[in-house]
């Protein structure tokens, strides 16, 4: 019933406002042509001014209404810079589009049809082409050089003091994996995946490195403040991303080819809580990839928390491996390279494979 | 230049022979080969525009649909269940629906308007009448191009019908999930029919493209040397090019997919694991079908705008009165952007664990491009400077086009560097720029010149009135969906999110969603009235009357007010001088086909 009823004002309002352009039309032929296309075009010429004056107390009103609602100050090192590049592009870009935005439609205000003006011909000036070529060029090379500096810093190598964490995507959950005493990430095979087996991220019991590894899923990953994590990502089924947005980082998770990002969080979950005064925070971990339909729900959590906190939790993890041999609890290796040479080239072999 | 100049009186007297002989009522059109299975170019591109104006009403759909969710996603909507059963069940989009609406409202519009609709349309129509050709270099081809895509809409409309759904892994089908059936139901029988229907698609486009690249090369009339040709037929040209040289990669890339998900390959696949089964294939790079798409894919951004830059060029020229500033700085950026297309495709993959250095080159390459369309922009600017403007509907979607693509360029210098990309990347930014600059600029390009030719295209006015309010009602609800949207995105919300609730940090945008929901229903309903108006006007307009209603100097008006198939009757215009004289000496408007006059000035 409501239905109809909106479908009936909308044909009627349509009706409506067709009656009068077809009038207009007819009331444009009795009055000359000529003179209602003039009136017309004032009248337009009149709205133009009108948008622009509009347009930027607009463009000022959004500002105020949603600058308090994106992200507030960055919660990690590498955060810092980018958003710094993005208020020095946004500094320049609003003066460029004020200036050309102003000019575009006060030109067409102001140069509006009149019998009292002839066009100006001018069909060229190669001083002010090669002006407006050489500035944005400047202006541009400034741009590239803070943004490949930064890209740099962002995407160099991580410090080796650097703490590792795998995440693996998959449709639609985050899983992790830390590496364990010897501070090594054991190697997987993707046909060892299995859920039955207890193995649900392909770990190759033959690498002593995987032994003291830590699996964790169904809770938030957890980091530590001030210290570099470097992530590594992967997937299991389709191309999934890592969006940290409070961190301001982002990396695709593609099956067959890890990737690797790092960063240092520099602030706690508590801090962020106080800064935000929203009780509620969390760092969340966004999928940014079209991955299937539950897409839009793949959420992860993250804490940040001090060295000590992280310890204290990280301690009540048992390995993977425990599961696999409960009866003989596997001591954790302490070093990845104490393992034998033998066994490891059989790894590799069978990684190649 | 002088070469190909020297050789064409002889193939123009030759055309003028033979068009006699049609002349002499050997040739009786029918129903079918005037209408149907014409070799007309202006009747082909009117194909091309009808077609074009039916996707655009589909896809436009889909947006409204898809929007309801976003700006309501706890409201039903029963009137959804009954036109759509289980795919709205309650009234209530599913998440399988959601993602097949918005893959297929990307894919219609991308493609299927913006593509064959914009340059499919305007190429047909204006490249013969521009350039003084009495119809394409093989108008077989040219007809085979139009039922080409008729075909490919065909299968594409087809998809939507099938148990499983159309595509639905977005428009850039990226694999794995477009090549797996058991990680996504738009991956099964529809994606195929997607891939069968964008081959038919590239086929319809390298036919039209290699035809237009043809004609233009070699079927101007006497004088018309490449320098004097409109920026209309420069801008479709290098759009041909860019065709013509990248669509075969996405062809390509097509048929891979199409192997790996029917024939056992792995191109694109490998370590897969999908709901718990354990595929087989190992080696592939998912990555490398990205390379392969945006090899295409950012070309086609500008084979969208090209078109739509060309139109506003000359529509501006028209209605200021006054020539275009700057011919050979516009010629010249759109040589450069056409050069750089082929050089930026990686600025789509910053995140997707490319080497950083080469990450930095596509940072340079794609900075770049700012350039040429800064010089642009300043050289549209200057035409408007000091000019005596008229404001038809055409020249106010022209000033429009300016504006956002103002608006929308720079966005793209946020985007494009790869630093900022990291936050901003597959987020709501990026669907509120490409919005601006590639999707609502092309389309204010396209009504230009609808508005601006119809009287040739029909011989017949669109009304003014109802165009105006389309015109003003686009422009501010373009802006008023698509700016705000900035914002989500600088909020880090992932585009492509049917429901934002159970996340902390997107939550906060839900009135500004309503809103921006509310503009599109209405931006939409007024597209409406555009297609009435359209399709009324061409039975029941107010006729021409004068040959050259705008006056304008282009060889089209120099046809007569209706012209048969051959464009001109008798002899085809020569051509004296370039297509911008006005105001000149005193004179309103010179046209191409006067002679230069003893004591007429230099420019």
């Amino acid at each position: 019933m409501q239905t109809t009823f909106i479908v009936a004002i909308l044909v009627l309002g349509f009706l409506v406002t067709f009656q009068i352009a077809k009038a207009s039309e007819y009331v444009a032929i009795l009055r000359g042509e000529e003179r209602s296309r003039k009136q017309s075009n004032k009248i337009n010429g009149f709205l133009l001014l009108v948008f622009l004056i509009a347009g930027l107390i607009g463009v000022y009103y959004c500002n105020e209404q949603l600058k308090g609602k994106i992200l507030g100050a960055p919660a990690s090192d590498h955060g810092v810079l980018v958003d710094r590049m993005l208020y020095i592009t946004l500094a320049l870009t609003f003066i460029v589009f004020v200036i050309t935005q102003v000019a575009l439609f006060w030109f067409s205000y102001k140069y509006q049809e009149s019998d009292n003006r002839k066009a100006y011909y001018y069909p060229h000036n190669n001083k002010l082409e090669v002006i407006w070529t050489v500035i944005p060029a400047i202006t541009l090379t400034v741009l590239v050089g803070f943004g490949i500096f930064y890209w740099f810093k962002i995407t160099g190598e991580a410090p080796k003091d650097a703490m590792q964490v795998e995440i693996v995507g998959s449709q639609f959950k985050w899983e992790y994996r830390y590496p364990g005493a010897d501070k090594v990430l054991g190697k997987k095979y993707f046909k060892e995946i299995s859920d039955a087996r207890n193995n649900p991220l392909g770990q190759l019991w033959d690498d002593p490195a995987n032994h003291d590894d830590i699996y964790v899923s169904g809770e938030p990953m957890h980091l530590v403040v001030n210290k570099p994590v470097k992530l590594v990502i992967g997937a299991k089924d389709v191309i999934h991303d890592v969006g940290l947005a409070h961190f301001r980082m982002k990396m695709d998770a593609v099956p067959g080819t890890p990737t690797t990002m790092w960063f240092t969080p520099t602030k706690t979950t508590a801090d962020m809580k106080k800064e935000t005064k929203n009780p509620d925070f969390v760092y969340e971990i966004s999928c940014d990839q079209m991955c299937g339909k539950g897409h839009w729900s793949m959420r992860g959590e993250i804490i940040v928390e001090t060295q000590e906190e992280f310890d204290a939790w990280l301690a009540k993890k048992d390995p993977q491996y425990a599961k696999i041999v409960p009866a003989k609890k596997m001591e954790p290796a302490k070093d990845s390279t104490t393992a034998p040479a033998v066994l490891k080239d059989s790894v590799i072999a069978q990684v190649i494979k | 230049m002088s070469e190909a100049l020297s050789v064409h009186p002889e193939i123009v007297t030759t055309h003028d022979v033979h068009h006699d002989e049609h002349g002499g009522g050997h040739h009786k059109e029918t129903f079918i080969s005037k209408y149907i299975f014409s070799m007309d170019h202006k009747t082909i591109g009117k194909q091309f525009l009808i077609t074009g104006i039916i996707w655009a009403i589909i896809g436009g759909l889909f947006s409204v649909l898809f929007r309801l969710q976003l700006g309501y996603p706890d409201q039903s909507f029963p009137i959804l269940e009954t036109f759509f059963g289980h795919w709205a069940k309650g009234g209530q989009i599913q998440p399988e629906f959601y993602y097949a609406l918005v893959t297929m409202h990307g894919t219609v519009l991308v493609f299927f308007v913006l593509t064959a609709g914009l340059s499919g349309t305007f190429a047909n129509i204006l490249i013969p009448l521009q350039i003084g050709a009495r119809d394409m270099a093989s108008p077989m081809l040219n007809m085979l191009s139009y039922w080409f895509f008729f075909l490919a809409s065909v299968i594409m409309l087809s998809s939507l019908f099938i148990q499983t759904g159309p595509a639905s892994g977005g428009w850039t089908i990226y694999p794995p999930l477009s090549a797996l059936g058991q990680a996504s139901d738009g991956s099964k029988l529809g994606m195929d029919l997607w891939l069968v229907s964008m081959a038919m698609f590239i086929v319809s486009s390298l036919l039209g493209g290699l035809n237009y690249i043809s004609t233009i090369l070699n079927m101007r009339t006497k004088g018309m040397s490449m320098t004097r040709m409109p920026l209309t037929i420069w801008a479709m040209f290098f759009t041909a090019v860019l065709g013509v040289l990248s669509f075969p990669v996405l062809l390509s890339g097509a048929i891979l997919l199409l192997f790996d998900r029917n024939l056992g390959t792995s191109f694109f696949l490998s370590d897969i694991v999908v709901n718990g089964e354990v595929l087989p294939n190992e080696g592939g790079s998912a990555i490398l079908f990205q390379h392969l798409f945006w090899f295409l894919g950012h070309p086609e951004v500008y084979i969208i705008l090209l078109p739509a830059m060309g139109m506003v060029s000359e529509i501006m020229s028209v209605n200021s009165r006054k020539p275009i500033f700057g011919y050979m700085a516009m010629l010249g950026s759109l040589f450069a952007i056409a050069i750089l297309a082929f050089l930026v495709w990686a600025h789509h993959m910053f995140v997707t664990g490319l080497n950083p250095f080469l990450g930095s080159i596509f940072v340079l390459l794609t900075l770049l491009i700012a350039v040429p369309s800064a010089i642009k922009v300043f050289n549209w600017l200057t035409t408007l400077w000091r000019g005596n403007i008229r404001f038809t509907p055409a020249m106010l979607f022209a000033i429009g086009f300016v504006s956002l693509f103002i608006s929308g360029g720079l966005t793209g210098i946020f985007l494009g560097n790869s630093t900022i990309d990291i936050h901003l990347h597959d987020t709501m930014f990026v669907v509120a720029h490409f919005h601006i600059v590639m999707g609502v600029a092309s389309f204010f390009g396209m009504f230009a010149g609808v508005y601006h030719w119809f009287p040739k295209m029909f011989g017949r006015y669109l009304n003014n009135t109802l165009g105006y309010i389309h015109f003003w009602v686009t422009m501010v609800g373009a802006y008023l969906i698509f700016w705000p949207m900035h914002y989500e995105g600088l909020a880090g919300m992932p585009r492509r999110y049917l429901d934002k609730s159970g996340w902390v940090s997107f939550n906060q945008f839900g009135d500004l969603d309503k809103m921006i929901t509310v503009v599109s229903i209405i931006v939409f309903a007024v597209q409406l009235m555009f297609v009435f108006n359209f399709f009324y006007s061409i039975f029941k307009g107010r006729k021409v009357t004068t040959q050259n209603p705008w006056g304008a100097n282009t060889l089209e008006w120099t046809t007569p007010i209706r012209p048969g198939h051959g464009n001109w009757v008798g002899e085809i215009p020569e051509v004296h001088r370039w297509p911008y004289d006005y105001g000149k000496d005193g004179r309103d408007f010179i046209p191409q086909t006067e002679p230069i006059g003893a004591n007429e000035s230099k420019h």
